[in-house]
């Protein structure tokens, strides 16, 4: 089996090799190989029909978009005719003079680092927990991951309705006699990026705790048991030998997580709309986009705004790969005993 | 692992109990707004203003069945299962195709193509939207499905590319040796042993596609302006802010909206885990 391990490094310069390999992909020079053989036409054509539709259907839809908002950021647009008032670094100076995106990125830096610090000890106890033989353990399972499959607007709205000053949230506390500390959890600035958080935690927790099953799995069962033979305690044995095992797969997840939370969009927009949140201190870069950019009429503004984005996703994702992640996407990008059918 | 398990389990007995606690709690905590919503839509409007967090009084299920009767909700449904299953279908089949080429065969551009799908991981479809909803305008498929299904299948091919490639690659080369030596071609190999032995793989990746393409809000949000067009989520939010006074048949309708995703999952669940395995194992 060829590892692939390198592929993550060449990232440098992904267009030119993407003109050799999408629309060119049959004129491959000829290289040097194991099987002098595999050169032949024909496995050029294979690898163009099989690969080209992909190929082609990802870079129309997902790299051209990207390249075309950087280039009409540097315009104002109203979104048709072809885009003519160059307005040069205009709009993203005023972008990054607005307090009110400022205000945006600072939620979102909030909800990233937030969500890592509330979802991660949570998701890690209950995957520990599930993983362990137990009666009901598949109705668990299924039954936790349900907010993930549940859509973000049935949740934003369910759980608005319920969070609402008059809601079901405030009718259980004064069942219970608590009306002092009744809220207004979704106005209130104060609060509301907390209830966002809870919302956060809620819809997406679940889907940290299948990787991190799928990631225990993954561990061979000899060790913890050498473990204990050895006299190592439940806890020992999971602090010791299971969770470092675990790390490329906490690795993955945050890496997913942080990258989620620079863009969070549905739930704040459907949730607080597109004018409260700010107000309610839960606006996010997304969220400020769509209300300044399409819903404004000012599409080069709106871009401008997706490639800041964009460029702190980026610069996040290289260091995170730089100092955290390369070793643990080697092992599992290219693990060899992976996928045994199970 | 058997044999072991007597003495692990005597140490565990003391904890048993505490576990089923938790378990139950955290169960409990996962499932009351979807309870919430659900036994909402059973009850009428002054109960909720009354009291928002009580049972159903009296069950009515005509919020039920006026949804039901609806052919605004069946008109949605429909747009979304059509949205979803063309979606899961191109992106399994892509996917499939792409994973292989990039698993089994040994040409130069191989790392740079990988690099480029998983490069794709980090454009969430928040980034490109505008310029998104610009393409596809320019291509005359807004307030049409495709105009929702083709950017969904872009972009949820690099996720399924990075959970198949792994599950691919273990295929071992002897099983290709041996079809190629009965004069099996790369292609008849593809067919007759890749795609049936990377199941697991493919229910996982469709499943996730699957799910993603129904609970789709942003694109629909852009691309879709027509309510007959509407998927469930964008009917949901309008039927929401039409009849924002009538919170029971509000909840009613959200409540029949997030069945089918449940149900397909809850068939699928198992293999989720199963096929996730390969691609996050460390």
């Amino acid at each position: 089996m060829t590892s692939i391990s390198d592929s993550p490094r060449i990232a440098r310069a992904p267009h030119v090799d993407l003109e050799a390999t999408g629309g060119d992909a049959t004129a491959t020079p000829p290289v040097r190989r194991r099987k002098p053989r595999g050169t032949s036409w024909r496995t050029r054509l294979e690898i163009a029909a099989l690969a080209g539709p992909a190929l082609i259907v990802f870079v129309t839809f997902v790299i051209l978009p990207v390249a075309l908002a950087a280039y009409y950021g540097f315009f104002s647009w109203a979104g048709y005719g072809p885009a003519t008032d160059f307005v040069g670094l205009r709009n993203y100076v005023t972008i990054l003079q607005d307090e009110a995106f400022i205000e945006a990125l600072r939620h979102n830096v909030i909800i990233a680092v937030l969500s890592l610090v509330i979802q991660g000890p949570i998701a890690i106890g209950l995957a520990l927990l599930l993983n362990r033989k137990m009666r009901g353990q598949s109705v668990i399972r299924v039954l936790i991951f349900v907010p993930y499959v549940i859509s973000e607007v049935v949740v934003g709205l369910g759980w608005s309705l319920m969070l609402q000053s008059n809601g079901a949230a405030n009718g259980f506390l004064e069942k219970l006699g608590l009306e002092n500390l009744t809220q207004d959890w979704l106005s209130d600035p104060n609060l509301a990026i907390w209830s966002l958080l809870l919302i956060i935690t809620w819809k997406y927790v679940g889907f940290a705790v299948i990787l991190f099953l799928a990631g225990l799995q993954g561990i061979p069962d000899e060790l913890s048991e050498a473990a204990a033979i050895d006299g190592a305690s439940y806890w020992q044995v999971q602090r010791l030998v299971v969770l470092p095992l675990l790390g490329p797969t906490i690795k993955i997840w945050a890496f997913l997580s942080i990258i989620g939370s620079f863009q969070l969009f549905d739930l704040v927009y459907i949730i607080w709309g597109q004018y409260v949140s700010s107000t309610a201190g839960t606006s996010t870069m997304a969220t400020y986009m769509v209300a300044n950019g399409r819903n404004a009429g000012s599409y080069g503004y709106g871009n401008a705004v997706a490639v800041i984005m964009f460029l702190i996703s980026l610069i996040i994702a290289l260091l995170y790969q730089r100092f955290l992640l390369r070793r643990s996407t080697d092992g599992a990008l290219t693990e060899k005993k992976t996928g045994k059918k199970s | 692992m058997t044999a072991l398990a007597a003495p692990r389990r005597r140490s565990f007995s003391f904890s048993t109990p505490i576990v089923y606690f938790v378990a139950l709690v955290v169960v409990g905590l996962v499932l009351v707004p979807v309870v919430y919503i659900i036994l909402g839509g059973f009850r009428t409007n002054s109960e909720i203003t009354v009291d928002p967090a009580g049972f159903p009084v009296t069950w009515q299920i005509g919020n039920y069945l006026d949804v039901l009767a609806s052919d605004v909700f069946w008109r949605q449904v429909a747009n979304s299962a059509v949205s979803a299953i063309i979606t899961t279908f191109f992106v399994v089949a892509l996917g499939l195709m792409a994973s292989f080429v990039l698993a089994r065969y040994d040409f130069r551009g191989r790392g740079a193509m990988y690099a480029l799908f998983t490069a794709g991981l980090m454009f969430p479809m928040t980034v490109a939207i505008t310029p998104l909803y610009i393409l596809i305008k320019n291509l005359g498929l807004t307030n049409s499905l495709a105009g929702v299904i083709i950017p969904q299948i872009a972009f949820a091919l690099p996720v399924t590319i990075v959970i198949l490639v792994p599950f691919l690659q273990a295929i071992p080369k002897e099983l290709q040796e041996a079809a190629e030596i009965d004069g099996c071609s790369r292609i008849g190999f593809f067919w007759r042993m890749v795609v049936p032995l990377s199941k697991a793989a493919v229910v996982t990746v469709g499943i996730l596609a699957f799910i993603a393409s129904w609970n789709s809000y942003l694109l629909p949000l852009f691309i879709l302006n027509n309510e007959d067009a509407y998927t469930l989520p964008l009917g949901v939010q309008a039927f929401a802010s039409r009849y924002s006074v009538d919170t029971a048949k509000v909840l009613a309708f959200t409540s029949l909206s997030m069945i089918p995703a449940l149900v397909f999952f809850s068939l699928f669940e198992r293999r989720i885990v199963g096929g996730l395995t390969g691609a996050v194992k460390g």
